[in-house]
């Protein structure tokens, strides 16, 4: 422990490491370096195979930032996100085939979503422990079967959309490039994570992450817990139902597993999990990772039965359990944190002192 | 600074009001076991009322329900002229009553000084604002030193002493303080006993349940007895030493 008594805490926002002085840019010269980097992507990386695990790993990040404000800040995992993307994915994909664009039609689909978590919400949010975790599954499920029998959602079928003139509008493009795609999923993706951080940084961040960590003491200082669970489900709901309007109109066509599977919802977790739960950037390093590997092993490594992406992400969860508990973003945080001080014990530590606190793990 | 609603009643009150907290026939059933059994007692604005009893008396039921985390069975209680029976627990806090707990339960992630901002929230919104509450506790409880560090990963002692300024920066009424000062060393309860007193005498009333009777002798103004769920003595404490009945259900016979 290096804390320094006396000095003066510079920030409480962002995490436990308040950094003072001229370091603080460092966090600007990062998130301009990873706008470059993620706009660039598809000018560089020209290969059908690049552009696609480009649009899917978005897809993913912005499903997994929605899921990632519960289960990441909130603490009430879910196991049913599926709902919201297959939500997003069916709103959109009958409003738009009624004629609407696909860009108004996100306003109902994020809608229907938020509903549906603050129904499962109600119930569930009465009782303390696991039960909205069991009632995610069991609604997801219960979900699959009964679109499965809407013949006005196409059954087992699903629904196809009509195809359309080239233009953001109508939010179709040509597939010989994905770039158009890609840019799209990005801005959304770019939206998300802002609303997440507005969220996030302020008085309703700390009470979600009270929750998080003790309902009890949160409601002990005038947390209405209820209310703040409610408002989180609703949000991540609304947000990952974005990643499914995207993916219908990427798609053109949803039908009950690929809207509304359990291994959906699986992957969605798997990735906020990975990426680092409670992290703003978690969904967007375990999207780009998981599906990486997911893409790869399935082209490259391909078997029936795909048991070797199964294999990988298995043996990349127990790593990451193992040494990182927060995640690549947490491995990510250490690295960068090391790298600070390091520069600062370099430069005399005088100048640019770096007041580490807490834990270092 | 001072630290608002502690002395926002100014001090003192008069008339009806000089009881911050009233408990009436205050009854708690978990299904055939009565947990805390007709229970009254009343307490005045400013002092310190210490609840004591053998384990299992009901101390902490009662406290759970004048802090709304549990629905009495029946009876009524009044906080600050209200009727606040049967309030859920944030709303009770909102209200004026602040409470740490026995088991201690500190947001582990968090830093110190995050706990306190997010406890200070209750009465402003803006982080700026919370956060000047915050440092205002954590300055009067000492607690400066270990600001930053994580809440989780800290001593016995040290999140006791968190909690207490947590349910501080809530800027309350009326202070429940659950075992504050037991299981420390000497020192750490020699501190702690300290800010308790210090606590008081801004104005903020407090009822503590608490084991260590040195501690109690010294720091409260009035005593009330629990043994079994019912209440066996009220008064001050040098009473309370020759009672009968607190003897007996101390000691036993």
């Amino acid at each position: 422990m290096a804390t320094l008594e006396g000095q003066a805490p510079a920030s409480l926002g962002a995490g436990p490491v308040p950094v003072t002085g001229p370091l603080r840019y460092r966090r600007w010269v990062f998130l301009i370096a990873l706008a470059v980097l993620l706009v660039a992507y598809p000018r560089v990386f020209v290969s059908g195979f690049a552009q696609n695990v480009g649009v899917n790993a978005l897809t993913f990040a912005v499903a997994a930032t929605g899921w990632n404000l519960l289960g990441g800040f909130t603490g009430q995992i879910s196991f049913g996100h599926a709902m919201f993307f297959g939500a997003g994915m069916y709103t959109t994909a009958v409003f738009v085939m009624a004629g609407m664009s696909p860009w108004i039609s996100m306003l109902p689909a994020a809608a229907v979503a938020a509903t549906l978590g603050v129904l499962i919400g109600l119930p569930c949010f009465r009782l303390r422990g696991h039960y909205f975790s069991i009632a995610t599954i069991a609604v997801g499920v219960i979900l699959l079967t009964v679109v499965t029998d809407r013949t006005w959602l196409g059954g087992p079928e699903g629904l196809t959309l009509p195809i359309k003139d080239e233009t953001l509008w109508n939010l179709q493009f040509s597939l010989r490039d994905l770039t158009e795609y890609y840019y799209v999923i990005l801005a959304i993706f770019a939206v998300v994570t802002g609303l997440s951080f507005l969220f996030v940084r302020g008085r309703a961040g700390r009470y979600v992450r009270a929750i998080r960590d003790d309902d009890r003491a949160a409601a002990a200082v005038g947390v209405p817990v209820r209310r703040y669970k409610l408002i989180a489900v609703a949000l991540s709901g609304g947000i990952t139902a974005l990643a499914g309007s995207f993916q219908v109109m990427h798609a053109l066509f949803v039908d009950p597993p690929s809207a509304l599977d359990l291994s959906l919802s699986i992957q969605i977790a798997l990735i906020a999990v990975f990426g680092g739960a409670g992290s703003l950037w978690g969904p967007l390093l375990g999207g780009w990772s998981i599906i990486f590997v997911q893409s790869y092993s399935s082209v490259h490594w391909q078997t029936p039965g795909r048991p070797v992406d199964l294999l990988i992400y298995g043996a990349l969860i127990t790593i990451v359990a193992v040494v990182e508990p927060s995640g690549l973003a947490g491995l990510f945080r250490r690295g960068w944190r090391n790298g600070e001080r390091w520069l600062a014990t370099r430069r005399g530590g005088g100048v640019h002192r770096v007041t580490v606190t807490g834990d270092r793990r | 600074m001072t630290l608002g609603a502690a002395v926002r009643d100014g001090g003192m009150g008069v008339g009806p009001n000089m009881n911050v907290l009233e408990v009436e026939g205050l009854t708690r059933r978990f299904g055939g076991l009565v947990a805390v059994n007709q229970v009254s007692f009343a307490v005045q604005r400013g002092a310190i009322l210490g609840l004591i009893g053998p384990n299992g008396a009901g101390k902490s039921t009662l406290f759970s329900m004048i802090a709304g985390e549990q629905r009495p069975s029946g009876g009524r209680i009044r906080f600050d002229g209200r009727d606040v029976t049967g309030w859920t627990a944030h709303r009770a806090a909102a209200a004026g009553v602040g409470r740490t707990f026995q088991l201690m339960r500190v947001f582990g992630s968090m830093t110190v000084l995050e706990n306190l901002v997010t406890a200070a929230h209750l009465r402003h919104r803006s982080t700026r604002a919370a956060r000047r509450v915050a440092e205002a506790v954590c300055a009067e409880l000492d607690l400066g030193g270990i600001a930053h560090h994580q809440a989780g990963k800290l001593t016995a002692a040290s999140k006791k002493r968190l909690e207490m300024g947590r349910a501080l920066a809530t800027e309350p009424t009326l202070l429940l303080l659950d075992e504050v000062l037991s299981g420390l060393t000497p020192t750490e309860s020699r501190e702690a006993t300290q800010i308790v007193r210090a606590i008081n005498d801004r104005g903020i009333t407090i009822v503590m349940v608490e084991h260590v009777m040195e501690v109690v002798m010294s720091l409260c103004h009035h005593l009330v007895v629990l043994d079994f769920g019912e209440k066996i003595f009220e008064g001050t404490p040098e009473v309370a030493v020759r009672d009968p009945a607190v003897l007996e259900a101390y000691l036993g016979t």
